[in-house]
């Protein structure tokens, strides 16, 4: 590996920022993206990476992406679920990694879900 | 799927759910353009009886349904470049399952982003397993593992911190590209 020296500088630079987030846990907002041989044909990876993109872009600290598997609605995967504390869960559904930044940007930092790509859409037409 | 990657993501998660604690993948490609992917884990390994009928679609260990498409796509595609799987297990030692692909053949898939692979196979299971990823060629060599970036890490900050992600990403994107660049896309 040829860069582990940048690896180093990331370590300095989010320990700080990690110390301040245990302190309120419970207000981590979970995306969870199917990711299950159904998903991952349907294009689930670049849209996971596309969330840590996004995250890392506008450095939201009280935001974790995790994975599962499959959850039998393998025809609207690429599916991620947005869960908010003390909200209902939004379930997102056809993700491509375009839609991500807006899903991020009105219904993570602002919470407004985007309610043309849920699930309930979907299912209407 | 349409890289040879997004097969690994696939069959890797077999290796975590049988508990493995360290999953070594390889890829290997000869001078006569034989690429053999490699997945060995430490995991609870397979039955005889079991190992005999795992390439079928309606044999899968999860409980929800009775069907598990993993290995029996990969194995598909394997063989239409003109290759194939073979597996190989014993209980409470592990499995390696290993893929042949041709890639002179035109029905090759290409290998794909391994790099992006590889991040979101950590980002999956970022504290157990150990995952190592070795590439070779005619070209060269280079290997990468969880357990030196967690070395260097160390214990306070994740490896599912996005700047950590995007640094795996793209620092195994340089290394892989000399190595199996021919064949990635």
């Amino acid at each position: 590996m040829k860069s582990l020296a940048e690896l180093e500088a990331i370590r300095k630079a989010t320990i700080n920022r990690i110390n301040l987030r245990t302190e309120k846990d419970n207000d981590t907002i979970r995306v969870v993206v199917g990711m299950a041989t159904c998903g991952i044909a349907a294009g689930a990876r670049p849209v996971m990476l596309a969330f840590m993109d996004e995250i890392a872009k506008r450095q939201l600290s009280n935001v974790t992406v995790s994975q599962t598997g499959c959850i039998g609605m393998c025809r609207l995967e690429p599916m991620v679920d947005v869960i908010v504390p003390g909200k209902e869960k939004v379930t997102y559904v056809h993700v491509h990694p375009e839609m991500v930044g807006r899903i991020v940007a009105e219904h993570i930092v602002n919470g407004r879900p985007v309610a043309e790509y849920t699930i309930g859409a979907a299912e209407k037409e | 799927m349409k890289e040879i990657a997004l097969h690994l993501l696939d069959i890797v998660q077999n290796s975590v759910t049988a508990g493995a604690s360290h999953v070594d993948i390889r890829f290997d490609l000869d001078p006569d353009g034989v690429l053999t992917m490699a997945v060995k884990d430490d995991g609870k390994g397979m039955s005889p009886e079991l190992l005999e009928r795992v390439r079928s679609p309606f044999v899968t260990t999860r409980t929800t349904r009775k069907v598990g498409l993993g290995i029996p796509l990969l194995q598909q595609n394997a063989m239409l470049s003109g290759g194939g799987v073979t597996l190989e297990s014993e209980v409470g030692k592990g499995t390696l399952i290993q893929a042949r692909f041709n890639t002179a053949s035109i029905d090759c898939l290409p290998v794909g982003d391994l790099a992006q692979t590889m991040a979101t196979i950590i980002l999956g299971s970022p504290e157990k397993p150990e995952f190592s990823l070795t590439c070779t060629s005619p070209a060269g060599e280079t290997t990468f593992s969880t357990e030196e970036v967690r070395a260097v890490l160390g214990p306070e900050v994740p490896l599912t911190e996005p700047s950590v992600i995007q640094w795996i990403g793209e620092s195994l994107k340089e290394e892989i590209e000399p190595i199996l660049g021919g064949i990635m896309r």
